[in-house]
C-alpha cells in the first residue's frame, strides 16, 4: 500500500519536475530566437518567404471566416436590438465585437491551427530527417536560419491578418444590415464612429494580435523543435500546438482584456 | 538578389493587412477626432455631481464635439468632482462660460455642454470654468416629483 502510495508520488514529482524542466528549456529557446533574429533580418528574403506562407495563404480562410462572422453578428445584433427600436445600433455591436474581441481572438485561432500547425510539421520532420543535425554540421545556426525567420514571418503577419479579418468583418455586417435588411446606412456608419475609438478599440486591439502572434509562433516553433524524431512524436507534437496555442490565446485574451478594458 | 513572385504576393498581403488598417481607423474609428492631440488646451470645471460621466466622454457646444474629458477626479477639500477636459485649440470660448452635464437622448451617454458666455476675454488653457450645473439624477428627480404631487394633493383638502 505504502509502496504504491510512493510510487505514486514519484510519478507526480517527476512529472512536475519535467514540466518546470521544458518550462526552462522553451524560455532558453525563446530568448535564443530573440537574440540570433537579427541574422534573419540581413536576409530578410527569408522572412518574406515566410510571411507568404503564414501570412498569404491565409488570406483567403481569414476573409471568409470574418465575412460570415460579421454577418452572423449582425443578423443576431438586429434580432435582439430591433426590439428595443435601436436597430441601428447594430453597427457599434459589431464593430466594437470585432476590433476589440473576435477579430485578435477568431484570426489568432485560425491562424494557430492553419499556420501554426504547419511550422511545427515542418521544424519536427526537419528535425527527424536529420536536416537540423546536418546545419549544424556545417556550421549553419538553424536557430537564425530555421527558427528566426519563421517568428517574424509570424509575428508580422499575424497584426495584418487579424486587421484584414476585422475589416472584412464589418463589410459582412454592413452588408446583411444595410443591404439585406435595411438598416439606414448613415446612422450605421456615425454611430458606429462614434462609438468605436482609435486608440481604446483599434490600437489594444492590434497590441492583442501582437501578442497573440508572439505566442501562437512560439508554441508552434518550440514543439517542432523539440518534438521528438519520429512519426509520432511529429504528430504529437503537431497535435500539442493546436492545443496549447489555442489555451494561451484564450487565456491571454483575458488577462490582456482584464488589463484593457476595466470599463474606465 | 533578383524579384520573385513570392515578393509580389507579400508585397499585396502587406498593402492588404495596411489598408484594412487604415480602414479601421478611418471609416470604423474616430481616428480623425483622435489625430489632433498637440492641438489641445485644458480646462478644468467642479460639478456638484458628474452623474454617469466618463473619461472620453464628448465635450459639445451647440451640439459640435469640441474636445473630450480627460481626467475626472473627487476634490476632498471641497467634496467636489474635478473635471479636465481636453478642448480643440481651433475653439476659443469665453471666460463666463457655463459648462452643463447633458444627456444626449433618454437613455444615451452623458457628455459636457459648453455654453458661451459674453465675455470679451477668452478663457486660458489650464483654465477653470466657474458657472457648472450638474447632472441630473433621474431618482432625484422623481423623488422631487412625487413630493410635489403630494404636496400638491396635501393643499387642494
Amino acid at each position: 500500500m505504502l509502496e504504491r502510495i510512493a510510487a505514486a508520488l514519484r510519478r507526480l514529482g517527476r512529472q512536475f519536475i519535467n514540466a518546470i524542466w521544458r518550462l526552462g528549456y522553451a524560455s532558453r529557446f525563446f530568448l535564443l530566437v530573440l537574440l540570433r533574429s537579427g541574422t534573419s533580418f540581413r536576409r530578410f528574403r527569408l522572412v518574406v518567404k515566410e510571411i507568404y506562407f503564414a501570412g498569404v495563404l491565409s488570406l483567403i480562410i481569414i476573409s471568409v471566416s470574418g465575412l460570415f462572422v460579421g454577418m452572423v453578428l449582425a443578423l443576431q445584433g438586429y434580432e435582439t436590438l430591433q426590439k428595443y427600436g435601436s436597430a441601428e445600433a447594430v453597427g457599434t455591436l459589431v464593430a466594437l465585437s470585432l476590433t476589440r474581441e473576435l477579430g485578435p481572438v477568431v484570426s489568432a485561432l485560425l491562424f494557430a491551427s492553419r499556420a501554426g500547425s504547419a511550422m511545427t510539421a515542418e521544424i519536427g520532420l526537419m528535425k527527424a530527417t536529420e536536416q537540423i543535425s546536418a546545419m549544424e554540421m556545417m556550421a549553419v545556426d538553424p536557430i537564425a536560419r530555421v527558427i528566426g525567420p519563421r517568428f517574424w514571418g509570424g509575428l508580422i503577419s499575424m497584426p495584418l491578418l487579424a486587421a484584414m479579418f476585422s475589416a472584412v468583418g464589418v463589410f459582412g455586417g454592413y452588408l446583411i444590415a444595410v443591404v439585406l435588411i435595411g438598416v439606414d446606412e448613415g446612422a450605421f456608419w456615425s454611430q458606429m464612429q462614434n462609438a468605436v475609438d482609435f486608440r481604446y478599440d483599434i490600437v489594444n486591439g492590434v497590441i492583442k494580435s501582437v501578442v497573440f502572434g508572439v505566442a501562437v509562433t512560439a508554441i508552434a516553433l518550440f514543439e517542432g523543435y523539440d518534438a521528438p524524431p519520429t512519426a509520432e512524436g511529429v504528430s504529437h507534437a503537431t497535435t500539442r500546438t493546436v492545443v496549447t496555442s489555442s489555451l494561451a490565446i484564450l487565456g491571454l485574451d483575458f488577462v490582456l482584456t482584464a488589463f484593457m478594458f476595466r470599463g474606465a | 538578389m533578383d524579384r520573385t513572385m513570392v515578393d509580389l504576393w507579400v508585397g499585396i498581403f502587406v498593402a492588404i493587412g495596411i489598408a484594412a488598417l487604415m480602414v479601421l481607423a478611418l471609416k470604423v474609428g474616430n481616428a480623425s477626432t483622435t489625430f489632433n492631440v498637440g492641438e489641445t488646451y485644458h480646462v478644468s470645471g467642479d460639478f456638484d455631481n458628474i452623474g454617469g460621466l466618463k473619461v472620453r466622454a464628448p465635450v459639445k457646444s451647440a451640439g459640435v464635439v469640441v474636445g473630450r474629458v480627460d481626467q475626472i477626479t473627487f476634490d476632498n477639500e471641497r467634496f467636489r468632482a474635478r473635471v479636465v477636459m481636453n478642448i480643440d485649440k481651433r475653439y476659443q470660448f469665453p471666460k463666463d462660460t457655463s459648462a452643463s452635464i447633458l444627456t444626449s437622448g433618454l437613455l444615451g451617454e452623458q457628455y459636457i455642454g459648453l455654453e458661451a458666455g459674453g465675455d470679451s476675454e477668452n478663457i486660458k488653457a489650464g483654465g477653470s470654468l466657474k458657472l457648472t450645473q450638474s447632472a441630473v439624477v433621474l431618482e432625484k428627480l422623481i423623488g422631487q416629483f412625487l413630493y410635489n404631487k403630494a404636496a400638491e394633493g396635501d393643499s387642494k383638502k
